[in-house]
This record gives C-alpha cells, sequence and structure tokens, in this order.
C-alpha cells in the first residue's frame, strides 16, 4: 500500500517523550520509529497505557520530545498548528457557542486559511460529505455524540491539513454507531486519499482502518511490531481473523498481561 | 425461582433453556396509538411560561401585604400596599423618584464598569502567570469577605463626601467577585478545547478572546450577576449614610430623607424602587443574556 516510500511525509524518530504529575516523572514512550507515508492509513495500536495518545500529541505538537525527532515533510514539529488537525474523543471538541457550519467555518478562518464566502463553501462542502448538510446551523448540544463526532472530522478534514490526527475519535460511541462512522471514514478516504493517524485500542477497529499497523506495549510504551493490514475487501476472511489472534498474542504476551486493561 | 428449579431435579446440570429459533415482529404504524403527540391543555400551556408563574407570586406576596397591613392598621409603621403603590405612581409622576432613581444607577454604572475593567486586568495577569494567579487568590481571599460598606468611613476621609468614594467603594464591591469568577470559569475550561483552539493556531488576545472568554461564559455570568447584586446593595447603603453631602442623592437619600419626614409610604416606596429594578434587571437583561447565549448554546440546561 506505500505509495512513495522514498519521502515519508511523517518521520518519527527515536522519541522519547516524558511528563511529570504531580510527584512522578513517566515515561509514556521509549524510543518509538515510525513513518508515515502520503494516504497512509496508520494506525497506532496497543491497551492503556501505552502512551499511543501521548504519541499522537506530540505529533500535534503539544508535547515535545525529551529525545528524538518529530517531522513533517522534513520539517521538525515545534507547536501545535492547521497542518496536523486533531480529531479528539470527546465530544465537547466542538465550541458549543457556534452552529456546524460556524464550526468549521472558524477553523478555515481562524487559521488564516480561507476567509468569509470562500470558507463558507467549503465548509459546506465537507459538511455535505459527512451527510449532515440539515444540521448545518444546528448548534452541537442538539447533535447526538455520533454526529457530533462527524462535525470534528468533517472540520479536520475541510483544513486540508497534511495529515489528520485521530485520538480515538470512535471509542466513546455506541457500537453500532461505531461501525458506521468506521465505514463513512473509510468510504471518505477513498473520496480524497487523505493521510491519517489513527490511535485505537481495538484491535478489530484497527485491522479494519488501517493500512499500517504499530503495535505498542505499555509502561513505557515501546514499539512492539509494525505490520501491513489485510486488504478491506477480505477484512472478513480467515486472514483477518488470524492476523487479529497474532495482534492479540502480541499485545497480550505473558509478561506484560497485568498491565493491560482491556477496554 | 430458578434456586428451586435447579433443586427439583438436582442431578440433572443446568442447561441453556430451548427456545423458538427466531421471531420476526411486524412493527405496528404509528398512527394505530392513541397518544404520539398531543397538544397541551389552555392551562397546562399558560403554566409552563415562568413569568407567568413568577407574576402569580407577586401577586400572592401583594395581597398578604395589604392584608396584613390593614390589620396593623398604622400606617407609620406598615403602610399598606396600595398606599405604597400610591406614593410610587406620585413619585414616577411628579419625576421625583425617577431622578432619585437615574441618580443612582449613573454612579452604580460608573462603578460596575471601572470595577469589571480592573476585575478584566486582574484575570488577564492570572492567566498568564503563576505569580499572578497566586496575587489573585490572596486579594480575592483578603477583600471578598470585607463588607464594602465598612471601608467607605475611609474612603470618604480619601475621596471626600462625593460621588468618587462612592464609586470607590462600588468598585470594591464589584471587582473581586468577578474576578474570582472569571478566573474559576477560565481555569475550568476543558482541555480540548484548550487544544482546539492550539490547533487552529490561535494565540495571545486572540485565543483568549474567541475561546476562553465564550467558553468560560456560565462563571463569568454568574460573576456579573453576583457583582450587580452587590453593586446595588453597596450603593443603597451607601446612600443612607452620606445623605446630604452629596447634593442630589439617589434612592437611598430618599428612603433617608422621608424617613426624617415620617412619610413612610414615601419609604416604602423608595424601597419598592430598589427591588422593583433590581427585578427588571435580573428578569430582562441577565435573562435575555442567558437565553441568547448559554441556553442556545446549551451550556446551561
Amino acid at each position: 500500500m506505500i505509495e512513495n516510500a522514498s519521502t515519508p511525509l511523517l518521520d518519527v524518530q527515536g522519541v522519547t517523550l516524558q511528563y511529570k504529575t504531580r510527584d512522578h516523572l513517566i515515561t509514556a514512550t521509549y524510543r518509538v520509529n515510525f513513518q508515515v507515508h502520503k494516504s497512509d492509513r496508520f494506525v497506532l495500536l496497543g491497551a492503556s497505557g501505552c502512551g499511543k495518545s501521548t504519541l499522537l500529541k506530540a505529533v500535534g505538537g503539544y508535547i515535545a520530545p525529551t529525545e528524538g525527532e518529530i517531522s513533517l515533510k522534513g520539517v521538525p514539529v515545534k507547536g501545535p498548528g492547521p497542518d496536523r488537525m486533531m480529531v479528539f474523543q470527546e465530544f465537547d471538541q466542538l465550541l458549543p457557542w457556534k452552529t456546524v457550519k460556524q464550526n468549521v467555518m472558524f477553523a478555515l478562518e481562524s487559521s488564516g486559511k480561507l476567509t468569509g464566502r470562500a470558507a463558507e463553501d467549503k465548509a459546506v462542502q465537507y459538511i455535505e460529505k459527512v451527510n449532515l448538510a440539515n444540521f448545518a446551523d444546528n448548534y452541537p448540544h442538539t447533535l447526538s455524540g455520533g454526529m457530533k463526532q462527524r462535525v470534528a472530522i468533517a472540520r479536520g478534514m475541510a483544513m486540508e491539513p497534511d495529515i489528520l490526527l485521530m485520538d480515538e475519535p470512535f471509542a466513546a460511541l455506541d457500537a453500532l454507531t461505531r461501525r458506521k462512522m468506521q465505514d463513512e471514514l473509510l468510504d471518505l478516504w477513498d473520496e480524497t486519499k487523505f493521510t491519517v493517524l489513527f490511535v485505537t485500542h481495538s484491535i478489530e477497529e484497527a485491522i479494519k482502518i488501517g493500512n499500517q499497523i504499530l503495535l505498542l506495549t505499555p509502561h513505557p510504551g515501546q514499539v512492539r511490531a509494525e505490520m501491513a493490514s489485510v486488504p478491506r475487501d477480505r477484512l472478513q476472511t480467515d486472514e483477518a481473523r488470524e492476523l487479529e489472534s497474532r495482534i492479540h498474542n502480541m499485545l497480550f504476551a505473558p509478561e506484560n498481561i497485568d498491565e493491560v486493561s482491556h477496554a | 425461582m430458578l434456586n428451586a428449579v435447579m433443586q427439583k431435579n438436582a442431578p440433572a446440570p443446568a442447561e441453556t433453556p430451548v427456545r423458538n429459533k427466531e421471531v420476526i415482529h411486524e412493527i405496528v404504524s404509528a398512527s394505530q396509538f392513541g397518544v404520539v403527540q398531543k397538544k397541551l391543555s389552555p392551562w397546562e400551556t399558560v403554566y409552563q411560561i415562568s413569568a407567568v408563574r413568577k407574576a402569580a407570586i407577586l401577586i400572592v406576596l401583594a395581597v398578604i401585604w395589604e392584608v396584613y397591613a390593614r390589620s396593623v392598621n398604622n400606617a407609620l409603621m406598615f403602610p399598606t400596599f396600595s398606599s405604597t403603590m400610591q406614593a410610587f405612581a406620585h413619585g414616577i409622576l411628579s419625576g421625583s423618584l425617577l431622578v432619585k432613581a437615574w441618580t443612582s444607577i449613573q454612579v452604580l454604572l460608573t462603578g460596575y464598569v471601572a470595577g469589571i475593567a480592573i476585575a478584566g486586568v486582574f484575570t488577564v495577569i492570572a492567566i498568564n502567570s503563576r505569580i499572578g494567579t497566586d496575587l489573585l487568590e490572596t486579594l480575592t481571599a483578603m477583600f471578598n469577605p470585607l463588607p464594602s460598606i465598612a471601608i467607605l468611613p475611609m474612603a470618604m476621609i480619601w475621596f471626600g463626601l462625593g460621588t468618587q468614594s462612592l464609586v470607590f467603594v462600588l468598585i470594591h464591591s464589584v471587582l473581586w467577585a468577578v474576578a474570582l469568577n472569571t478566573h474559576t470559569g477560565f481555569t475550568s475550561v476543558s482541555n480540548t478545547l484548550r487544544m482546539v483552539g492550539r490547533n487552529y493556531g490561535l494565540g495571545g488576545f486572540r485565543y483568549v478572546g474567541k475561546i476562553l472568554i465564550p467558553a468560560a461564559f456560565p462563571s463569568i455570568l454568574i460573576g456579573l450577576k453576583v457583582g450587580w447584586a452587590f453593586a446595588w446593595r453597596t450603593l443603597i447603603a451607601a446612600e443612607l449614610i452620606f445623605g446630604v453631602s452629596s447634593g442630589q442623592g439617589g434612592l437611598g437619600w430618599f428612603i433617608y430623607e422621608n424617613k426624617n419626614l415620617m412619610d413612610i409610604p414615601n419609604v416604602f416606596a423608595g424601597l419598592f424602587s430598589v427591588i422593583f429594578i433590581g427585578l427588571i434587571v435580573e428578569n430582562l437583561i441577565f435573562r435575555t443574556i442567558e437565553t441568547r447565549t448559554l441556553r442556545k448554546w446549551g451550556m446551561l440546561n
């Protein structure tokens, strides 16, 4: 699936991340390497506490690595910016004082990407893509959880960032909605071939969403394996089931079984 | 019950009960139910309007007042509702009450706006540095419990017997409540929203103005309401002490003056004006702001 193997879009080299709590210095990840290429659907997979969300936030520019380097298109990441749009797990990521359309437009306008009429057209275009045209003038509190996540995805995609960073965007949804959202995300990818870095703790979701999967083990997060996923037309086959159990065995190996809280 | 069954067939192992393989039901069309949606009766509709409920409460209170005052039957101790209303109407029509109220409101607004502005400065310092936060927290802890009226004697010495000292105590009464609530609001803005704002590349004043202030607006509005109530009380109390000095007194002075003249219905009319203005500000101004912002945005139930 790698389309442009020579120059990675996102290059994560030997990244160690640490953060301080009230009385501890915690190492979240230890010397993690991976490369994301254009149009990859790259998944970071691991149990809770493996530092995958911290890693994503570091790519987002919210946390500076203590060791190693993160670079996007060859330029080191220095801070948050609209070239790396985040989609969070929490439903409160939409600004409650703006309508759906205003939320998408505000991202475009405050980042200086587009203004006025052009911003509105772009916003409407992406709101239609996520099938929310009828709700464009609604305030977020009138939407269901799944709809809110769709708005967040529309907002991220409308910015046309170099890479979309998704932090367990479907984890807070019910199982039926989650499955639908996964299908919709893949449909959107078929349309625009955006690049996405996707964090999840669900093996099934990783295989379904990703074309490339990075397995992380917890405390601190280290790369256990990197593997290609199963092509989408073979998701229901034995091949997929075999991959799932292989990943399962790698993550739930006896030495870290007590670290895992499976959700 | 399950236990009983299991004990009866003691040696037999528990088995999964056998069911029909699959049953598919027809869905009944909604038009066949009795009630899907039904209009409320007129009484229920009217009862839903909070203004109507509150008006009813006010009417009941007025009636109780009238009945009690008539039973006391002493206009110097407790004038009736109707005589108070007469005095009030007379005050309004002759313009004296309106002038007094306007004098009070002018001073009040000056102090209120100045207090909010200073609170804004303190809050900006507080969100930008840890020492600023400590400063605001310490000052608030010290001065918030201190009644404004307690510093009025000093204010009179410092600023003289005029509008200046009134504005000074008003600022004191507004500042801490507003600063405390605004700061609390800023610190409780969710981390996700903060990250969203920074993701757009917002920083400095644009970040504060476009993300923090709207996100903290529920707390800010509470601060503004509390500040308003404190300011209003402080002003009336200060005017009662002040009286003659500033030449043209406000509502507090009106009350004081009429007490000295033993014109008790007018005293009550003055008190009634204070209450009346308070009710209007709360139910018209603040309620409208709330409906147009917090309720519309779903930040308040």
